[in-house]
């Protein structure tokens, strides 16, 4: 066990802190540094630009995907160089966010199903930010009944023909490519019949409409499909495949989302520390104590929970179940965080005006913002079910639906077919 | 980097599993918690003839010196079995004071015979109800003998030694007291597997441990060190409580069906997973930092300290509520486990102090 870097660790870390000092985009970082969560702050200069510019920079320079094969794009570096250049990036990190699904999920479901051609075609466009990916899988009905899902794909000689609509696509509205999974038949059990394609996010019929959040930001779209048509060579996997195809970008999402994930400890930290309240200073009140010590302990549990999942990837070992801890702890402790925050000043609490509130106001946006956190990419409850079904192997729920052929499951009387 | 422990701990702790799954399955337990002996001292031999009372002690002192990482897995595993042997006082705490503040004359004499098992040694500090602090220890340390009581000290029925936590001349002193001619009384307490005892001193001899004056500090160095192998104790017991419940609710059946089926438990048993994983990890990290004295080891032991505490309570407690009725049985082991996590959680004082000691150690290491 070493929580140190060995020789080569710590030459690899030289380089990379060489190559960013002389490299990252320093007019932006007090800007990424005030960042809120789930928003990246680039003041007076274009988000989605600055992304892109960043994004192009380190992938000309061998910086971009780390891990990916060369061909692809990426460097192939090892997880844990891969480790060393995330934690020496820093708040530039941030600019990231836009990039995170194309290259964390739709990436390796890509390289595990495309053809060699396409990977060779879309990868290296994919990892230098250049092509911005989106994830087309949930409906309003299916969600945590992912299987549940209706968009439906007709094969017609040597393409598919697609209609139907998907909810909660996160940059849709700024992507070129997307993946999509869809039902291509419904006469057999709802896992069985789904099929996965990748497409043109600009292909005729699609036409996408922001969603205005609980938070009023509009990060997530809803996209319809209008006999939009799909060449089939780009369907990944087998047909009526899709569920198992699926499962693999799930695995990796759960890693993505898991890895550096924010907890809102940096946040409630900095607060106290500078906060007075009736018994005096907030860090010397006994339950803020208690409970900010409760939190720095799931904080560190989780960063090095990280560290040890790192390893076991460094050994050739497949990320599994238990990493889906990371986003069900830090979910919940977010929205806790925040209440909590807002509990320590008072109504004065309540203020979102950043020329106002304390600390620009970030807590005020992680009390609105943190509701998602614990239901995107699977919600608190199915989360637990994975953990105790395949990480505890305990029996599953008794499902009403199993065995049913899709079109004869019930769905009730909110949008039934 | 490396989070992991190597394969040479992993085989130390695969022998002391065996062993232990061998000699010292819960009926050892039961055995000393029914009266039938004090502790499982077979065990204790045993352990020590396999060299693990000695894995962290010097080879100049008759022990192995493999370091902590060893010595932190044997502990997860006997606190999987709940051993009832003096482990925990004997090698955690006496040993590890012995070998940081000892004199070599001192090492000599009782670290050798800590190694081999041939003395059984632990901490006396509790006066009273009060959290310990410094200026109101009553047991008084003066001209090389001591007077006092101690009101709770695990292992103390049967410790040949002790080191006592004491008011001397210039403050709080450490001392080594052989306790053949002290006054004990037994003490019953939540977990009747401790052979616990008040200890009366009435004027004994007893030979300083340590700078004179300084005991407050040393005490403090003690408890953060305990603090990480404590913490892996907790992590044995933990892992086995949830290992139970998950067991229990496959095989158990209810309307029909297996409880482990229904969401409402299937979630409660997710819970105990995470808390586990976190404290798991923690105390990994803790584990590193005691091995290698890392300039945040009270941060990271304080860490895994609490973690581990959170986790082995929430799983001793809902392990016997996804039992029901029959976790609140005698005869179903549940109550060993419940029974146990409260003596964990407050050997080196409870949840609320090791919060504190956290928020303490917290600036230097986030800034």
């Amino acid at each position: 066990m070493d929580f140190s870097d060995t020789q080569a660790e710590a030459a690899f870390r030289k380089e990379v802190r060489a190559w960013i000092d002389d490299h990252a985009p320093r007019h932006l970082a007090e800007s990424l540094a005030g960042s809120g969560f789930g928003s990246t702050q680039t003041g007076e200069f274009d988000p989605l630009e600055e992304a892109k510019k960043w994004q192009k920079i380190k992938a000309d320079n061998g910086w971009a995907c780390l891990q990916w094969p060369r061909e692809y794009g990426g460097r192939g570096a090892t997880p844990i160089e891969s480790v060393i250049w995330n934690q020496e990036e820093g708040v530039y990190s941030k600019l990231s966010g836009t990039f995170i699904i194309g290259q964390g999920m739709c990436a390796p479901t890509m390289m595990a199903y495309a053809s060699e051609e396409h990977k060779r075609r879309y990868l290296p466009k994919l990892a230098s930010g250049e092509d911005v990916w989106c994830q087309l899988f949930s409906e309003p009905q299916g969600g945590s009944d992912l299987a549940g899902l209706r968009t439906k794909a007709e094969k017609e000689g040597d393409q598919w023909r697609i209609n139907g609509q998907k909810i909660w696509t996160s940059g849709a509205q700024y992507s070129d490519y997307g993946i999509l999974i869809t039902r291509s038949d419904p006469d057999v059990a709802k896992h069985r019949g789904l099929t996965m394609f990748f497409l043109d996010m600009r292909s005729p019929g699609i036409d996408i409409r922001p969603i205005k959040q609980a938070n009023g930001d509009s990060g997530f779209n809803e996209v319809y499909f209008d006999n939009v048509l799909i060449p089939d060579h780009q369907r990944l996997g087998p047909v009526g495949d899709g569920w198992k195809v699926a499962l693999t970008t799930l695995m990796n999402e759960r890693l993505a989302i898991g890895g550096g994930i924010a907890t809102g400890f940096p946040e409630i930290k900095e607060l106290v520390d500078n906060l007075t309240i009736a018994s005096g200073p907030a860090i010397d009140d006994p339950g803020v104590r208690s409970k900010l010590a409760d939190w720095y302990a799931k904080s560190a549990g989780l960063k090095n929970t990280g560290a040890r999942a790192i390893s076991a990837l460094s050994k050739g070992e497949v990320p599994g179940p238990e990493n889906s801890i990371g986003k069900l702890v830090a979910g919940t402790m977010m929205q806790d965080i925040a209440k909590y925050a807002l509990d320590l000043q008072g109504l004065a609490g309540l203020v979102t005006d950043p020329e106002i509130a304390l600390s620009q106001a970030r807590i005020q946006a992680m009390l609105m913002r943190s509701p998602a956190v614990r239901i995107e990419g699977g919600t608190d409850q199915i989360l637990r079910n994975i953990i105790s079904e395949r990480v505890l192997g305990l029996p599953e729920d008794m499902r009403a639906d199993k065995g049913l052929p899709f079109n004869k499951i019930p769905s009730g009387n909110s949008q039934g077919s | 980097m490396d989070f992991d422990f190597s394969n040479e701990d992993r085989m130390i702790q695969e022998q002391v599993r065996r062993y232990l799954q061998d000699q010292c399955q819960l009926n050892r337990h039961r055995s000393v918690l029914d009266g039938n002996e004090t502790q499982a001292l077979d065990v204790w031999q045993g352990l020590a003839a396999m060299g693990v009372q000695g894995t962290a002690i010097s080879e100049d002192y008759g022990g192995v010196g493999a370091g902590y990482l060893p010595l932190c897995l044997a502990a997860q595993e006997i606190g999987a079995v709940l051993a009832p042997i003096p482990f925990s006082s004997s090698i955690y705490l006496a040993a590890e004071a012995i070998s940081l503040f000892g004199s070599t004359a001192q090492k000599e004499r009782f670290l050798t015979k800590l190694a081999s098992g041939e003395i059984i040694a632990t901490l006396a500090l509790v006066e009273d109800h009060l959290e310990p602090s410094p200026n109101q220890l009553q047991t008084k340390f003066k001209n090389g003998v001591l007077s006092g009581s101690k009101m709770i000290v695990p292992h103390g029925m049967i410790a040949n030694i002790a080191i006592v936590v004491a008011s001397g001349d210039s403050g709080p002193q450490l001392v080594i007291a052989d306790l053949t001619e002290v006054q004990r009384t037994p003490v019953q307490s939540v977990d009747p597997t401790l052979a616990a005892a008040s200890l009366h001193f009435n004027g004994n001899s007893v030979e300083a441990l340590g700078v004179a004056g300084n005991g407050w500090g040393q005490l403090q160095q003690l408890l953060h060190r305990a603090a990480v192998l404590f913490a892996f104790e907790q992590l044995g017991g933990a892992e086995q409580a949830l290992n139970m419940a998950v067991a229990y609710a496959k095989e158990r059946f209810a309307f029909g069906r297996p409880i482990g089926s229904f969401q409402a438990l299937k979630h409660m048993m997710a819970d105990m997973y995470v808390a586990l994983k976190l404290a798991e990890s923690n105390a990994y990290y803790a584990a590193w930092a005691l091995e290698n004295n890392a300039p945040d080891l009270n941060l990271a032991a304080a860490t895994a300290r609490v973690s581990a505490t959170q986790a082995f309570q929430l799983c001793a407690r809902d392990n016997i509520q996804i039992h029901g009725g029959m976790g609140f049985t005698w005869e179903f082991d549940c109550h060993l486990y419940y029974r146990r996590s409260n003596y964990l959680t407050l050997a080196l004082g409870g949840l609320t102090v090791w919060e504190n000691k956290l928020i303490e150690a917290l600036p230097q290491a986030v800034a």
